[in-house]
C-alpha cells in the first residue's frame, strides 16, 4: 500500500506521507486480532502526547517549548493512524476509540500514563519509551501487514528524532550540575519499574505471528541502548524489579482516569456532535 | 604633576579625537539613514540607526514576542481537553508555532543588541507589556475558534503591512509569522463554523465566544489615534504602515462578511455599512476596560505572569544544567587540542 502518491497536509513531513483520513478511505480493514494490537501502540502514543502537551507554555526554554509539542504531535500523529485503522475492525472511528471508551477498554502501559513530574522525569520516560519505539519500528517495517507497515515507517523515522532528543538531555542533566544529575536520577527511579511492561507479551500479540513484533523481543536490544546512555551519563541503571500487574489492563493504574477524565471531558458533554 | 597626570593628558587628547570621530559617523550614519527611510528601503543590524529607533524596535519586537509566548497559555489549556484528534493535532501545532514565532522575534529583537535574557527578564518582572487580549480567559471550546478567528485575523491585519517594515529582521520575521497566521486564522473560523452549524448548545457556544473576544480583538489595534503617541514617529520611520484606526476599520471590513458566513452576528448594534466612507460604522469601544487591562487588571494578567513566571523558575535548574554540559564540553575540546599540541 503506498500513501505517498496522495496530496495531504502531511506531504512534505519527514517519511511517508500518511494521514488518518487516508487510513480511513484506504478500505484496508484490520481483523480482530490485529486491530486489537494497533490499540496497544496507539493508545501508549495518545497518553504520551496527552501528557507532552501539558509542557507547552511551560517548558524549561522557548527551545523546548518547540521541540515537546513536535514531539508530542508526533505521537499524536501516531495515535491517530492506529486508532483509525484498529477502528476499522469495528466499524468505529479514532474518536469513537479515543473519547468513547471506559478506563479499563485502553490498553496503554503505565510508562506512559505516569505524571510528567519535573523535567527529570519527563525526560527519563521519554528516553526509555523512545528507546523501545525505535526498537519496535525498526522491526514493525516488516510487518505482513501493508498498513502496520506504512505507519512503521512513518513513525520510525519520527522517532529516531526523539530518541536523539532525549538521549541529549540524559547526557547534558547527568553531567550537568549536582542538582540536574540528582533530579535526573531520580527521574529514572521514578518511572523505571515500570520498564518491565513493554516487553510483556500480553494478548494478542503471540497470535499475530507476522503482523506484530514480539515485545519479549525488543528487551535486550533495547536495554542494553538504555544502559548505555544511562552510564555514559554518569548516572546508574536503577536497581530494581518490574512493579506487579504489567499486563496494561488499567486495573494496576490510577494514573489513567485522570488523563481520560480531562481527555474526554468536553466530547462527552457533547455526544453526537460533530466538531 | 604626577605621572598619572602625564599618562592622563594624552589619553584625554584621544577621548577627544574618539568623540569627534563618533561625532562625524553620527552625522554620516543619520544622513545614511534618513537616505535608507526616504528610499523605503531597509535597515540592517550594522547599519547606523538613531539611538530612538533602537530602543523603539526593541520594545515593539520584544512586545510583539512576548504576546507570543503569553499566547501559549489560553489556547494551550485547551491541548488537553480539544473535542477531536483532528483538533487536538491542529491546535497543537498552532500553539507550537506561536512559540516558533516568539523565537523569530527574540532573535530579531537580539539583532538590536539586546540579548535575550534581558527580554525575558522584563517579562518576568512584569515590566514589560504584550498584547492585552490574552489576559482573557479562554473558558469555552468556542473560544479557541473566536481567538483563532479574531485575535489571529485582527493580528494578521496589524502584520501584514510589518512584513515592510524599515528594520530588516523584524520585516523578514513578519513574512514568516504572518504565512502561518493565516492557517491560524482558518482554523479558528473552521471552529466558529463546525459549532454554528452544530448542536443550539455548539451554536450559542460560539456566538457567546464571538461575543466576548469582539471588542478586546477590536482593541488590540491600540489606543484611538488621538491616543497613540508614538505611532507618528513610528510611521516616520516606516515601521508602521497604517493608523491604529485605518486598521481597526480594515479589520471590521474584513470581519463582518464572515460573521455573516458563520451564521453568527456580532454584538454591535450601530454596526452598518456606511455608503459614503464606503466602510461599516462601529460604535465606540470601552476604552476605560482597555487602559484597565494595559495597566495590568485584566481579569487573568496575575495568572498569565504567574504561569510564565513559575515556568521560568521551575526550569532554571536544567538551564544551569545545559550550560554547565556546554562548558565542559567546550573545556574537553581545549584538552584534547592542547595535548594534540603538546604532541
Amino acid at each position: 500500500m503506498s500513501f505517498a502518491s496522495h496530496d495531504s497536509a502531511t506531504r512534505q513531513s519527514q517519511g511517508e506521507a500518511i494521514t488518518a483520513e487516508e487510513i480511513a478511505a484506504s478500505g484496508a480493514t484490520a481483523d480482530e486480532a490485529t486491530a486489537r494490537y494497533a490499540l496497544i501502540l496507539g493508545d501508549d502514543a495518545l497518553m504520551l502526547s496527552q501528557r507532552l502537551g501539558a509542557w507547552v507554555s511551560r517548558a524549561p526554554e522557548l527551545e523546548e517549548d518547540v521541540a515537546l509539542a513536535n514531539i508530542a504531535l508526533d505521537l499524536l500523529g501516531h495515535a491517530r493512524f492506529l486508532l483509525t485503522y484498529a477502528g476499522t475492525a469495528w466499524g468505529k472511528s479514532e474518536d469513537d476509540l479515543a473519547y468513547f471508551r471506559e478506563e479499563e477498554e485502553f490498553r496503554s502501559c503505565r510508562l506512559v500514563e505516569q505524571e510528567n513530574g519535573d523535567f527529570g522525569k519527563t525526560i527519563a520516560r521519554q528516553l526509555i519509551f523512545s528507546f523501545y519505539q525505535h526498537e519496535l519500528y525498526s522491526r514493525l517495517v516488516n510487518s505482513t501487514d501493508a498498513t502496520l507497515a506504512a505507519i512503521a515507517a512513518k513513525a520510525h523515522k519520527e522517532v529516531d528524532y526523539h530518541q536523539d532528543h532525549a538521549a541529549q538531555w540524559v547526557l547534558r542533566l547527568g553531567l550537568g550540575t549536582e542538582e540536574s544529575s540528582r533530579r535526573m536520577q531520580s527521574g529514572l527511579d521514578s518511572v523505571w519499574s515500570y520498564v518491565e511492561e513493554l516487553f510483556t507479551d500480553v494478548e494478542p500479540i503471540a497470535e499475530l505471528a507476522d503482523v506484530a513484533v514480539l515485545p519479549s523481543a525488543l528487551r535486550e536490544s533495547t536495554l542494553n541502548r538504555l544502559h548505555q546512555v544511562i552510564e555514559e551519563a554518569g548516572l546508574s541503571v536503577p536497581d530494581m524489579s518490574g512493579a506487579h500487574g504489567a499486563d496494561r489492563s488499567g486495573r494496576h493504574s490510577e494514573q489513567r482516569g485522570f488523563i481520560l477524565a480531562e481527555m474526554q471531558v468536553l466530547a462527552r458533554s457533547h455526544p453526537g456532535a460533530t466538531w | 604633576m604626577s605621572p598619572q597626570n602625564h599618562q592622563h593628558a594624552p589619553l584625554r587628547l584621544a577621548d577627544e579625537a574618539d568623540a569627534a570621530a563618533a561625532r562625524d559617523e553620527a552625522e554620516s550614519g543619520q544622513h545614511r539613514f534618513d537616505e535608507i527611510i526616504a528610499d523605503d528601503s531597509r535597515i540592517e543590524p550594522r547599519d547606523w540607526m538613531p539611538e530612538s529607533y533602537r530602543k523603539s524596535l526593541v520594545r515593539q519586537v520584544s512586545q510583539h514576542a512576548h504576546s507570543e509566548i503569553i499566547g501559549m497559555q489560553p489556547e494551550g489549556n485547551w491541548i488537553s481537553r480539544a473535542p477531536s484528534l483532528k483538533r487536538k493535532a491542529i491546535l497543537m501545532a498552532k500553539v507550537q508555532d506561536e512559540a516558533g514565532h516568539g523565537l523569530y522575534l527574540y532573535s530579531a529583537a537580539e539583532t538590536l543588541g539586546t540579548p535575550r535574557e534581558d527580554m525575558y527578564d522584563q517579562l518576568y518582572s512584569g515590566k514589560a507589556k504584550y498584547s492585552s487580549i490574552f489576559n482573557y480567559p479562554a473558558r469555552t471550546w468556542a473560544d479557541v475558534g473566536a481567538i483563532g478567528w479574531l485575535v489571529d485575523g485582527a493580528a494578521i491585519v496589524n502584520q501584514v503591512p510589518l512584513c515592510r517594515a524599515s528594520y530588516g529582521p523584524y520585516g523578514r520575521a513578519m513574512v514568516r509569522i504572518c504565512k502561518e497566521e493565516s492557517f491560524h486564522q482558518r482554523q479558528g473560523w473552521e471552529i466558529l463554523y463546525s459549532l454554528s452549524h452544530g448542536t443550539q448548545e455548539q451554536r450559542e457556544m460560539a456566538q457567546a465566544a464571538v461575543d466576548r473576544f469582539y471588542g478586546p480583538a477590536l482593541q488590540m489595534f491600540g489606543p484611538p489615534d488621538g491616543d497613540s503617541p508614538n505611532s507618528q514617529q513610528s510611521m516616520a520611520w516606516n515601521i508602521k504602515r497604517f493608523t491604529n484606526d485605518e486598521l481597526r476599520q480594515r479589520f471590521v471590513d474584513m470581519i463582518v462578511p464572515q460573521v455573516e458566513a458563520l451564521g453568527l452576528t456580532l454584538p454591535d448594534p450601530e454596526l452598518k455599512w456606511n455608503e459614503e466612507r464606503g466602510h461599516y460604522d462601529f460604535a465606540e469601544l470601552d476604552w476605560d476596560e482597555f487602559f484597565a487591562v494595559i495597566k495590568g487588571n485584566g481579569p487573568l494578567s496575575r495568572q498569565r505572569l504567574e504561569h510564565y513566571r513559575s515556568a521560568r523558575d521551575e526550569g532554571a535548574w536544567v538551564r544551569e544544567a545545559a550550560v554547565a554540559y556546554a562548558n565542559r564540553a567546550s573545556q574537553e575540546q581545549d584538552r584534547d587540542r592542547a595535548a594534540l599540541i603538546g604532541a
